[in-house]
Parts: structure tokens; sequence; C-alpha cells
């Protein structure tokens, strides 16, 4: 009366089924990683060289060196990140860099109560500048590259009124931790970046708020279509952007112990966030990435001058190199163009 | 006439218009040398080195793509020129058509990576900075180059030959004249405008989309080769990063001018007026005497005002 099989059969068929989607499922988060590995075999690779033909070799110091100048720009870079995922960009992140160590060399100083409440200041004021930006592209709906090109004018008068000269007095005790290895050489800014990614990326983007972002870059009608808050998506893009570019500001007001409104740094930060951005697998159009990839892809960059000077190269000839390696890491993409069936997909 | 007249001025180019009287009026409210002549046809020649590198970045933006190797294709244009002028001691004419070469030669390459390569603009022209940026400290080693501007490039930068008009302006002039007949008067600029709306129509309408990109492209690149010579000329000679302060403001020139940046949209008058706005604003920001910190802010705060007032998008997204 009951046959057993069918049952048995559909069970087979689920587990099947069960193996197939799950090889899918990870067919699927490996071509979504793609960008991020590339990223990081290629720091890998770089990064092994370098040590390799580092006169001090191995050493917690030269460890240490790399990570703290790969994390400012991995920090920057980050910010960049989840503009860029709303298919926005952010114009103004090395300036809110530049405004927030300006302001870090002024108040990150005295005992522990002043110094926690000059960390509080900046990162607040990230917060602030962020939350102006995201104002004006949600609320003034205006577009985000002509409005955080003049907001990135304002910080900068800001940073120059805080800062007229270089200079400042930070806690040392802070700085020095901040720039310094755990016990077992680990670099703290390592940790930091960890941590970052840990506490701060991976909930926010696994958030309502964070899938909205993926959700706007990707298609911002159907996102409007589905209910989806792209209004609060965004703000909260440009509120993080400038959250993260304070905690690069911060890290460094600790590493030069001093404040400078740079405008030739600000501009630099930002031209190379957008470049680790892409780099580390995000595409500019939105929608796809994420902020681990632009780690690796600022840490990437930062290498390639890294490079240059252990092998002797003269370092007039850098620039001309970093170029050179941009274009071809980026025209490495054009491969795609190869498997296009109808020509009508290029145009958008 | 009256209407039809008012009706060809849209909305942007009447509040940027606005913009630069009411800078006027204040400017003439605190000193009368504001509203002089001289003072304003000495305005005119500065805007004329910004206003030809806006006329480039205006194409680009038109098609809605954006070219951030402007900075250093200026440099190379000023260091290109001011070394064919030494090289080719007869011919030194030569040095702004070298200039050009060398620029278009860049937008070229630009336009390449963005049409065929499908590279977004945004990395690619970034890449192509740097690049620009690597060959003229090779070339230079890192120094100003020592070679002085040629006469005829002294000339056409700071000369008054006619009427008494700076010659940068009639350049400018010649410049604009040309794209204003390109844009609204040919088929390539009619499909410049239509790539900025929708490119795949265009596709499918059989025009060639590459061909327009990639011209497109290699006239912002000639025309901030161009650009880079006549500053040479102005200040005699070429030195790094040169360029640097001219890409923000073109881009700011032409978006406060009523150019949509997303492309498709946006009339040359319109930049023109963008052109003359930053730079009445620079000026006078750097004649009241106002420290640098306030000029900053404040520029940003403009800019920011006019956008609020007349460049804002539609309310329904998308």
């Amino acid at each position: 009366m009951i046959d057993p099989l069918p049952s048995l059969r559909s069970r087979a068929g689920g587990l099947r089924r069960g193996w197939s989607s799950f090889r899918r499922d990870l067919r699927h988060r490996l071509s979504s990683a793609r960008g991020p590995l590339v990223a990081l075999g290629l720091y890998v690779i770089m990064f092994a060289i370098f040590v390799g033909e580092h006169p001090a070799g191995f050493s917690s110091n030269v460890v240490n060196t790399a990570a703290n100048k790969g994390a400012l720009l991995a920090l920057v870079a980050m910010a960049q990140t989840i503009p860029v995922l709303t298919s926005g960009l952010d114009l103004s992140v090395g300036m809110v860099f530049v405004l927030t160590n300006c302001l870090g060399s002024r108040l990150v100083a005295g005992g522990i109560l002043g110094t926690g409440l000059g960390v509080a200041a900046v990162l607040g004021l990230g917060l602030l500048c962020g939350a102006l930006n995201g104002a004006l592209v949600v609320r003034g709906r205006l577009q985000p590259i002509i409005a955080t090109l003049a907001t990135g004018s304002i910080y900068y008068g800001c940073a120059l009124w805080l800062r007229p000269a270089p200079g400042g007095v930070i806690n040392d005790d802070f700085a020095e931790f901040m720039t310094g290895s755990l016990p077992g050489g680990i670099p703290v800014t390592a940790v930091l970046l960890l941590g970052i990614v840990l506490l701060g990326w991976l909930p926010y983007r696994s958030s309502v708020i964070g899938r909205a972002a993926y959700a706007v870059g990707s298609s911002e009608q159907a996102a409007f279509m589905s209910g989806v808050p792209i209004a609060r998506a965004k703000f909260f893009a440009y509120v993080l952007a400038g959250f993260f570019a304070a905690i690069a500001g911060l890290l460094l007001t600790c590493l030069t112990e001093s404040g400078e409104a740079n405008a030739v740094l600000g501009g630099s930060y930002t031209l190379s966030s957008i470049a680790a951005v892409v780099v580390g697998g995000t595409s500019l159009f939105g929608g796809t990435g994420g902020a681990v990839g632009s780690i690796f892809g600022a840490f990437v960059l930062r290498t390639i001058g890294d490079l240059l000077f252990v092998f002797n190269l003269d370092p007039l000839w850098q620039p001309l190199f970093l170029g050179v390696v941009l274009l071809v890491s980026v025209g490495v993409g054009s491969l795609r163009l190869l498997r296009i069936k109808s020509r009508l997909e290029l145009f958008r | 006439m009256a209407t039809t007249f008012l009706k060809r001025l849209d909305r942007p180019v009447l509040a940027a218009g606005g913009a630069i009287v009411l800078l006027l009026v204040a400017g003439g409210l605190y000193s009368s040398s504001f509203v002089s002549p001289a003072y304003l046809l000495q305005q005119l020649q500065v805007a004329a080195f910004l206003g030809v590198v806006a006329t480039g970045l205006m194409l680009v933006i038109l098609l809605g793509h954006i070219d951030l190797s402007v900075p250093w294709v200026i440099t190379m244009g000023g260091m290109m020129s001011v070394a064919a002028g030494g090289w080719t001691r007869p011919f030194s004419w030569l040095a702004i058509p070298f200039a050009v070469l060398c620029g278009l030669g860049m937008g070229l390459f630009n336009g390449f990576g963005v049409a065929y390569l499908r590279i977004p603009s945004m990395i690619f022209t970034l890449g192509v900075n740097a690049i620009a940026q690597g060959l003229m400290i090779v070339h230079t080693s890192g120094f100003a180059p020592q070679d002085h501007a040629t006469a005829t490039m002294q000339l056409l930068a700071v000369g008054r030959s006619i009427f008494g008009i700076p010659n940068a302006v009639w350049v400018w002039a010649a410049v604009g004249v040309l794209t204003v007949v390109l844009l609204n008067r040919t088929a390539f600029g009619r499909r410049v405008y239509a790539i900025g709306n929708n490119e795949r129509a265009v596709f499918l309408s059989r025009a060639n989309c590459n061909l327009v990109v990639v011209g497109c492209f290699a006239a912002a690149g000639a025309l901030s080769g161009l650009a880079g010579a006549l500053l040479a000329g102005y200040s005699t000679k070429a030195y790094q990063a040169m360029g640097d302060p001219y890409l923000l403001p073109a881009i700011a020139a032409v978006v406060l001018g009523g150019t949509n940046i997303l492309g498709g949209r946006g009339r040359y008058l319109g930049t023109v007026i963008g052109v003359v706005v930053i730079t009445l604003l620079q000026s006078m920001l750097s004649i009241v005497q106002m420290p640098e910190a306030g000029r900053q802010v404040t520029y940003g705060l403009v800019i920011v005002g006019m956008l609020l007032t007349y460049g804002r998008g539609d309310r329904n997204g998308g």
C-alpha cells in the first residue's frame, strides 16, 4: 500500500539537490570573493618578495612598518568602499582624514581621560562630516561626486583653521601603543584592522542597511520597488565613510605625533582610495565588492613602492611604475570582454 | 523675441549668471576696483585657462564619463611645450602644436581604455594621470625644467594684440565657438548627448559609439595640453604639478553651469558662466585677504549653496 521507495527517492533527490545547491553556493561565494582573493594573492606574493629582498629580513620591525603604512590607506579605502557600493563616491574622504588628523593633534593629549575624550571627539567629527555628506546626497539630492568635492574643500578649510602650521602635542603612550606591536610581534594596526572588520564591517554588511547599500548599488529602482530603505542606506554609507576616515586620521596622528593641514596628502589619499577599492574587486558601478578586498587592495598599492625600494630602483620611476601596475591590474578585468556573447552587453 | 531668448536660457545659466552679478555687486561695494574694466579683463584672462580645460572636461562629462588625468596632462603640455621650444630652436612655433599633440596622445589612450577596454573612466584616467606624472618626473628628474616658454607662447598667454583684449581670451573664444558648432551642428555632437543619455540606444541605431567616446577623450586631452602650453607661457615656465589646481575647479565649473554630471544634458554657455563664477570667486576671496582657511570654507559653501538652489536631482531617485 504504502510505497517506501518514493520517499526514499525523494530523500535521495533532496540530498543530491542539497549537494548541488551547496556546490552552487560555494561557486557563487568563490566567484563573488574573486576580487579580494586575487588582491590577497597579489599582496602575499609581493610581500614575500619584499621581505625576501629586505636586508633586515622577516623581522617584527619590518612587518610593523609595513602594517602601519598600509593600514592608513586601508582605512581610507574601507571608508571609500561603502559609498562606492551604493554606486556613489566620496571625494572628501582624504580631506576628512586630514581634518581629523588636525583635530587629533590638538585634542588627543593629557591623561587617560583627556586622551579618551580626544579620541571620542575625533571620531565624532568624522561621523559629523559623513553625516553632512550623507545629508547633501540624500536630502539635498546632489550628485555625490560634486557634493563631496565641495564639502572636501570645506573640511580642508576647517583643517587649516585648526592647524595653520604643522605641529601639535599628543599623548606619547597612546601613540606608541597604537603604532607598536603586541607581544609576539603582531602589529597593533593589524589587530585594529581585524577588529574593525569583525566588529564593524561584517555586522554592517549583514545588517538591513548594509544589505540595502548593496541593493541600492545594484539597482536603485528595484531596491525602491522592494521597499528597501534607500535613503537610510545611502545616508549611513556616507556616515560610516566619515567614521572610517576619522579612524585613519587618528592613526595618522599617532604615527606622525603631529597634525598638518596638507591638501596634497588629502587629495592623494582620496585618489589612492579609489584605486585600492578597484584593485580590491569592488565595482565602481556599485553593488558588488566589499571592504575586505579594499584592505588588500590598499596593501597591494602600498607594497609597490616598497618593492621598488628593495630592488634599488630609482625613486623617480615610482609614479610611472605605480600607474602601469594600476592600469594593468584594472585592464585584466577587460578579459571578460572576450567572453561576451552579444556586443549589446558592452553598453549600459 | 525677449521671451524666446529667455526660454533659451535655462535655470542653471540664469542662476549662475545671477551669481556673477551678485559677486560683482558685493565686490563693487567692497572696493570699486572690483568692477573696473582692467580687473575684469584680468579675470577673463585667468578664466581663459580654466575655460579651455573645462571645455574638454565638459565633452567628457556629457558622455557620462570623467577625465581625472587632467592635472598631469596639463603639466605634460606645459613641460613638453617648453622642452620643444628648446629642441626646435629655429622652429620654436612648434612648441604649442607639440604640446597639443602630446595631450592628444594621452587623450586617445584614455579613450581607448574607456571605449574599447570598457574600463570605468574614473579609474582608467586616474591610472593615465599617474602615468603622465611618472613620465614627466622621469623626463625632468623631479625638478622644474630649465627651459623658458617661447615668445609665441608668452604672446598667446599674456599678450593683448587685438582691441586690448587678452589673447588667451581669443584662444578660449575660438575653442568655445568650435565646441558649440561641434555639439549643436554636427552628427558627432548630437551623438555625444545621445550617448550620455542612453549608450545602448546609440549602439542599436548603428552609430559608432566607441569612435565618439575616443573623440571626446582625445579632444579633452588635446585641450588640456593646450592649456598647459598657455599656462607655461603665462608664468614663462613649466613646473611640477602645475595642473593640480585645475581639475576640481573645472569639474565644479562644468557642473555649476548646469551640465549633468551623469551625462546627456548641458550647454556650453553654462560652462562659460560656470568658469567665470569660479574664477571670480577665487579671485575675490584671495583679494579680500581672508585667511586661506576661510577661503576654502567659503568656496565650498558657495558651491554647495548654488547646487542646492538649482543643481538638485529628481525627487524620484533612480
